[in-house]
This record gives structure tokens, sequence and C-alpha cells, in this order.
């Protein structure tokens, strides 16, 4: 077992290593407008020396000037030393950015996952036990119906009724316009109103994949040689299904919730910008989209980290709950 | 064991017909069972699938509504409306005169303090005043209209009337001024001066040999803009208007053109305002909905229904290229790993791992901001958002692929083809990747609703397809214009719903495809 995690852990890093080298690669060719503004800016100061000598200065300061394998390593030696350099668009260092918006993210993300896991787990199931009734359509459309909703649509849809029909939450942000003047439990709840339609969103978008796949895997147990000798000596079907089956089921559910515990952290990049909420999804679009290159490569190396972590958790999940996977 | 139902299942079905022949085949007869190829079985497994029906019957009206909606509607894609809009400008002041207006006659100097003077002595009316040791005479000669001397010269005139002259750009000189206006006072019809006689009619106009060189009147009439010279006619009926206390009036120029006006009395001023209507072109903007324009207009003025149909056509086109490219791609690298495997499979599957790791939506938006910064040009942008959306998207087809061709190719089929001597390239593409078809449909279909998905929320966020192109994320897009959102349903409702069943109907036809293909799944 520990070989494997090793050797799973090994494979991570080669991955990440090149992954970081194609993002990098990609940032360098990027127009660097902020560095030119900056030495413009620099050169117009009384005194100052010409634009030409601050844009060589500022070119080497922030490893542009050599070619992109040298940078990248010298970017990956600062990224290991955790030196994650000062983000350009927020102008402060990119850890503490991070930091103020990371657990906004996490805690939203939370709370849209347990809600996902409550609802999708129960009607998938429910689906798959009454293959092709009417529930079982009327579930599967729906989860369909999830999947390939655009989140942007669904998102204006909700604040067009909730927001601006019924009045009951604002449009945009975390904080509502009297925030200093409430009392701290005061202002926990405004915070709350506030996420309400951001994790309804989250949750009804991202509910269909999980409950198709629950009613997949359930029906794969059902048809399984085990559970018709479990009917066939007379058991309860409830006993079947909810002892038998489900716990089968929850073998490849929990490699899959697993493997998506670190995504908590990534945030909801469409989702938050949608309700300006300042999680770290939020914060970095605005910083990619304004070019803000070690913003983008410190958000774009913990993406990838986390999406690593996930897959090893699901890899060593998966041998630790099957223990027919451990036997092999 | 589906095999065996489905050959009962047509057992029982077959005979009906003609039910006396074959009652004469014997049981394992080719001719008692009706052959169907697999194609033909596929599809009358997914004809049996009422959602995926439903799903196919969608995608066809979205197909018809985009590439042949955009041929019969009467717009173009870019087509801007306009509209006329009437807007009022203040065009002229009226004020009734309540007020002495005083003139100095020719050569005499009649300043303002000798005015008040004047004044002074037409309240009290006393025909005689003092100013400064000097006498001076006031005499009336006709109502509200008083000559002011001093001996015999006469100083100047104090009058309500206002004399105007008719012919643009000339003067009234002070002796026909002081003519009308002591004939119109005293209600006299005519007068002469200089020998030349003058007639005055009921209105106050002047006339000289039956030409009009002056009109008196109470009322005085001011254009707003120096340039603007009013007709003599313009103020006659105006005037006649205010005195009825009309509020609105239409006058019909010289050319025949009619003009209409409003008038508006300020009482604190004691002043009509005259604004005309003039009519501005404007973009037709978030136009509601009507006969012409079934969903109204866009913020550009653009037909919606029409910006709509095309916006469909950019959305499943984009859809399409990006799984054709995605997945000529992961054939071709799926294939090649999966035949080969050992390093070939090892190498291609890290670079596949790698891909996997990319955080595709990020770098996108970081590619599509820069190039906003670089001013691609939309059609050129277009182009590259397929090729990066492509070019991300081939390592999942190509996982699936090689994740068949492993176990496809230790079959007998595979011995048989190398026993042949068929070429490598012949095996992996003629041989092993039809085997793997079915799969590749289905994930091509739902693949191209991911795809659109993905589109749209870029150009929603502005940073895929852009203006002049319509795209039906970027249709959305105006939502984030709050007004829009409260405001205009048409703008963004249809766009969304269409979007929507688009996606919704590519997935419900893989679904139905997969079970079609692979009746086992669906038991």
């Amino acid at each position: 077992m520990r070989k494997f995690i090793l050797k799973r852990l090994f494979y991570s890093i080669i991955i990440f290593f090149f992954v970081m080298l194609i993002i990098y690669a990609l940032m360098r060719c990027l127009p660097t407008s902020y560095i030119e503004s900056l030495a413009r800016q620099r050169s117009m100061q009384p005194g100052s020396k010409s634009y030409e000598e601050w844009m060589a200065q500022l070119t080497s300061m922030y490893n542009m000037d050599k070619g992109i394998l040298l940078g990248y390593f010298s970017w990956l030696k600062d990224f290991f030393r955790g030196n994650f350099g000062d983000s350009w668009y927020y102008t402060v260092p990119v850890v503490q950015k991070f930091h103020e918006t990371i657990w906004l993210s996490f805690w939203m993300g939370l709370i849209s996952m347990f809600f996902e896991l409550v609802i999708a787990i129960p009607l998938g199931i429910v689906a798959a036990t009454k293959q092709y009734s009417r529930t079982d359509y009327t579930i599967s459309v729906l989860a369909l119906a999830g999947i390939s909703l655009p989140t942007f649509f669904f998102a204006s849809l909700l604040k067009l009724f909730f927001s601006v029909k019924m009045g009951w939450f604002d449009l945009f942000g975390l904080v509502g316009r009297n925030y200093e003047q409430l009392s701290s439990w005061g202002q926990f709840l405004d915070k709350a109103n506030h996420l309400v339609l951001p994790i309804l969103t989250l949750v009804v978008i991202s509910i269909g994949s999980l409950m198709r796949y629950t009613r997949t895997n359930m029906l794969e147990v059902l048809n399984a040689d085990y559970i018709r000798t479990a009917r066939a000596k007379g058991l309860d079907e409830k006993k079947v299904i909810y002892h038998h089956a489900f716990r089968n089921t929850l073998i490849p559910l929990v490699t899959i919730i697993g493997g998506s515990l670190p995504s908590l952290f990534s945030g909801a990049l469409i989702t938050e910008t949608l309700f300006s909420i300042p999680g770290i999804g939020y914060t970095s679009y605005h910083a990619m989209v304004a070019g803000d290159i070690p913003f983008s490569m410190f958000y774009l190396a913990f993406l990838a980290i986390l999406t690593l972590l996930g897959n090893l958790i699901a890899d060593i999940l998966y041998a630790v709950v099957d223990p027919r996977v451990r036997l092999s | 064991m589906s095999d065996k139902t489905n050959l009962n299942g047509r057992l029982h079905e077959a005979p009906a017909p003609e039910s006396n022949e074959t009652s004469q085949y014997s049981l394992n007869d080719d001719r008692r069972v009706k052959v169907l190829s697999p194609g033909a079985m596929v599809t009358k497994r997914f004809l049996r699938n009422r959602i995926a029906v439903v799903g196919l019957a969608i995608l066809t009206f979205m197909f018809l509504f985009s590439f042949v909606g955009g041929l019969i509607t009467p717009y173009a894609e870019d087509q801007q409306f306009y509209r006329v809009e009437y807007q009022n400008k203040e065009y002229a002041g009226v004020v009734r005169n309540e007020e002495f207006r005083f003139a100095a006659a020719d050569g005499q100097k009649f300043d303002s303090v000798l005015q008040a003077q004047t004044l002074l002595a037409i309240q009290k009316n006393t025909p005689k005043f003092t100013y400064r040791n000097e006498r001076y005479m006031l005499s009336r000669e006709g109502e509200d209209f008083y000559r002011v001397a001093q001996g015999p010269n006469t100083l100047g005139i104090a009058y309500k009337d206002i004399v105007s002259s008719s012919v643009e750009g000339q003067a009234i000189p002070y002796k026909l001024q002081f003519e009308i206006l002591k004939a119109y006072t005293n209600g006299d019809a005519s007068f002469s001066l200089d020998g030349e006689d003058y007639a005055i009619d009921e209105d106050g106009g002047v006339f000289l040999g039956g030409e009009e060189v002056a009109f008196i009147s109470r009322y005085v009439v001011q254009p707003v803009q120096n340039d603007v010279f009013l007709s003599r006619a313009f103020q006659e009926e105006l005037v006649t208007e205010l005195e009825d206390g009309a509020d609105s009036f239409i006058f019909t120029d010289i050319d025949g053109e009619e003009h209409s006006y409003s008038v508006k009395y300020r009482p604190d001023l004691k002043r009509w305002t005259v604004m005309q209507a003039t009519e501005t072109r404007i973009y037709d903007t978030y136009a509601a909905p009507s006969r012409a324009h079934w969903l109204g207009t866009d913020r550009n003025g653009m037909d919606m229904l029409t910006r709509l149909m095309y916006g469909g056509r950019v959305s499943l086109i984009i859809g399409f290229i990006v799984e054709i490219i995605a997945t000529v791609l992961g054939i071709i690298l799926g294939g090649l790993a999966g035949y080969f495997g050992k390093w070939v499979d090892n190498l291609i599957m890290r670079i596949v791992d790698i891909f996997y790791c990319i955080p595709s939506m990020p770098i996108i938006i970081i590619l599509g901001a820069a190039m906003d910064a670089l001013r691609v040009d939309p059609q050129i942008r277009m182009l590259y958002l397929m090729l990066i959306l492509g070019f991300l998207g081939w390592p999942s087809m190509a996982r699936l692929i090689r994740g068949q061709i492993l176990s496809l190719r230790e079959q007998e089929f595979m011995t048989a083809t190398e026993a042949c001597g068929i070429r490598v390239s012949r095996r992996i593409f003629r041989h092993l990747v039809p085997n793997v078809i079915p799969q590749i449909i289905v994930s091509v279909t739902m693949g191209i609703g991911g795809t659109i998905l993905t589109e749209a929320t870029l150009s929603f966020l502005g940073l895929g397809v852009k203006f002049p192109f319509a795209s039906w994320g970027n249709i959305i897009n105006d939502v984030n214009n709050t007004f829009v959102l409260t405001t205009y349903w048409f703008i963004w409702i249809p766009a969304g719903l269409l979007l929507l069943l688009t996606v919704l109907a590519f997935n419900l036809v893989g679904d139905g495809l997969r079970d079609a293909f692979d009746p086992k799944m669906k038991r």
C-alpha cells in the first residue's frame, strides 16, 4: 500500500512539473502590459531612469528576461520555497490575498456539497430501484437538465425571481449596505443571506452528475449476482436495497466524493463571479482578466495540485474502501 | 439474454400479417424471422426511447431554426433598426407685453433716467413733469401710447404695442413706427407718411400698396435661436392660438410642410414657451416584441429573433468543429496508445494525465483576456477559440478509445488481421476504431452539448465569441446590466431557453444512443 502511494505521489509530482511548464510557457507568451505600464509610470517620475532601463530592471525582477525554461526553473524554485511574489492587480502578497478569500469559497463549497449529497444520493437510488417508472424518468430528465443548465442563465433566473420579484436577496455581493451597523450575529445572518442564491446555483448545477452517477452504479449493483441471491433467499426488499445494494454502491461514491474533496478549495469561478462573491474564484477571475501573472500562476498551480490530490485520494480510497482491490 | 427476448418478441409479432404462409415454414427457417441489420436494430431501439426521440425532435428544430431560419428571416445578422423619436425642443418664447417700452426720436437723447421719469408721470397721469430744472411735456397719443417732448422737440415715445418688420432683416424707422403706433392705438385703419398711404388691418398688419411691410402686436414673439426668423403668419397664428388658450397647434408653412408645436404657459414668468417637436432617428434599442420583431430588438437595435438564429448557427458550428478536432486527435492518439501499448501507451497516457490536470476554464479565460488585449479580429478569434477548446478536449476521447482498444486487440479477429498481413495503420483505423464507433458517437453527442455550454459561458463573460457575431452566450451577456435583467425579459430568456434545450437535447440523444447501441447497459 505504501509503495503504491509513493509511486502515485511520484507520478503526481512529475505531472505537476509538466503541467506547470505548459502553463508557465503560456503565461510568458502573453502580452505583459503590466510591466510596460509600470515601467512607463516610473520613467515619468522626475529624475528617473529611462523607460528602457526600467523595463530591463523590471523584466529581470520578474524573471522575464531569461528563456522560458530557465525562467520556469527560477519560478519553480521560488514556488517551493514558498515565495509566491506580489499580486500585480491587488498589490498585496499573493498568499495574503489568497488567505483572505479561500475560506469563503471553502465554506460555500462545503455547504453546497452537503446539500448535493443529501439530495442526489437518495434520488439516484430511488430512480435506480424504480427503473422505468415515472419517478425514474422524471429524476433522470431533471438530472440531465441540471447538467445542461447554463450557470449564468440559471443564476440570472434566480436573481430575477428571488431578488427582483420577491426582493428576498440582494443581486450582488457578500454583504448588505448596512453591514457595518449590524451586530456580529446580524453580520453572520447578512452574509448567510447573501450566500443563499450562490449556493442554490452551485447545488442545482452540480447535482445532476452525482445523481446520474449514483443511479448508474446502483443499477449495476442491483444486477449483480449477490443481489439476486439475496432476493432468492427471501430477504426483505428493503433489506436487499439498503443493506446489500446500497453498501456496494457506496464504494464508487465514496471514491468520487473523496476525490472531489480537494476541489472544495478551488472555488466556483463562474458562480462567484456572477454573484460578486469575493471568494477565490471571483478574485482570481479578476486577476486573470487583468493579466496578473503572479496571482494567476499561483492559482493555476494551486488548482493543479488540488486535481492531483483529488486523484490521489480517489485512488487510495478506492483501495481502502473496496477490499477486493486490495487483494489484487 | 436480451437477444433471446428480442427474438421471442419478434416471433410473436412477425406471423400476424401473413399467417397462412408462415405456418408452412419449418421452425428454424430464416424466413420466419425478420432480419434486421445492426443499424436498423439500433434505430429501432432508439426510436422506442420516447425521451430520446423528444431530444432528437428538439435538435431537429434547433438545426432548422439556426440554419434554415437564418435564410428565411428578412433581416441580416447585424442589421440595425431605427426608430423615429420626437423630441420637444424649445423653439420660441411669447410674452404679452405689459410694460412700457421706450424709443428715442431720430437724433434725440432719451436716456433711462428720463424714461423712468416718464413712467412716473404716466402713472401719476400728469401732462407735465420737471427733472433737473428741465420741463418736459407728456402727451397721450393713443391707448398706452405717449409722446415725450421738450419744448417743440419730440424726445421719444413710450408704448406697449410692438411694431416689427414683416421683411426679414429690415428695421422699422422711427417715423414709421410712430405713425403705425398712433394709427393703431387710435383704431385708425390707415395713415399716410411721406406721401405714401399705409393701411392697417384688424390683426395689426401694416400694408403699403397691398404689400405687408410691418405688423403691430401686444405680444412679443422671440425665437430661442437667433438664426431663426419667425414669419408674420406664424406669429399671428401663434398669438391667436394663445389667446384661445390652446396648448398645441399645427402650423403649415409656405412650403406646405406641417409642423406641430406645443405651448406651455409659465405663470410665474408670464411667458409662453413654444416647443417644436423635432424628429430624431435613433437606434431602436430594446424594442418590445412586435409584429415586425417577434422577440424585440437588442441593445444595438438588431432583431432578436434573427440574432438568435445566427447565434444558434455559431454555437452549433463551434460545438461540432471543436468535437471534430477533439475526436480526430483522440482517435489517433488513443488508437496508437491502445494498439502499441508499452512505452507508447505510457507516454501518451502521461500526456493525457497532464492535459487532465490543466485547469481548462482558467486557461481559456486567460487566453480570452490576452486576445482582448491584442485586439484579435472577432472572426479569427472564433477560430482560435475552436482550436483551443478542441485541443483541450481530446484527452478524454483518447482515454475512452484506448481503453476499448486495449481489450479489443486481444480478440481473435485481430489475430486474423495480423495473419492476413494487413498494415498496422489499417489494422488500427479500419478494424479496431470502427468497433469503438458506438462509444465515440455517444461521447461526441454529449461532448457537443458540453462544448456549447463552455462556449456560451465564455461568450457570456465576454471572452468568447465577440460582437458583431452573435452567439447565444453573448446575447445573454446583456443581463449583466441589471436594468435589462429586470425589465427586458425578451433579451435574455429566449436565448437561455434555447441554450438549455439544445444542450439538454444533445444529452438526451446521447443517452438514448448509448442505450440503443448497448442494450445490456439498460437492463
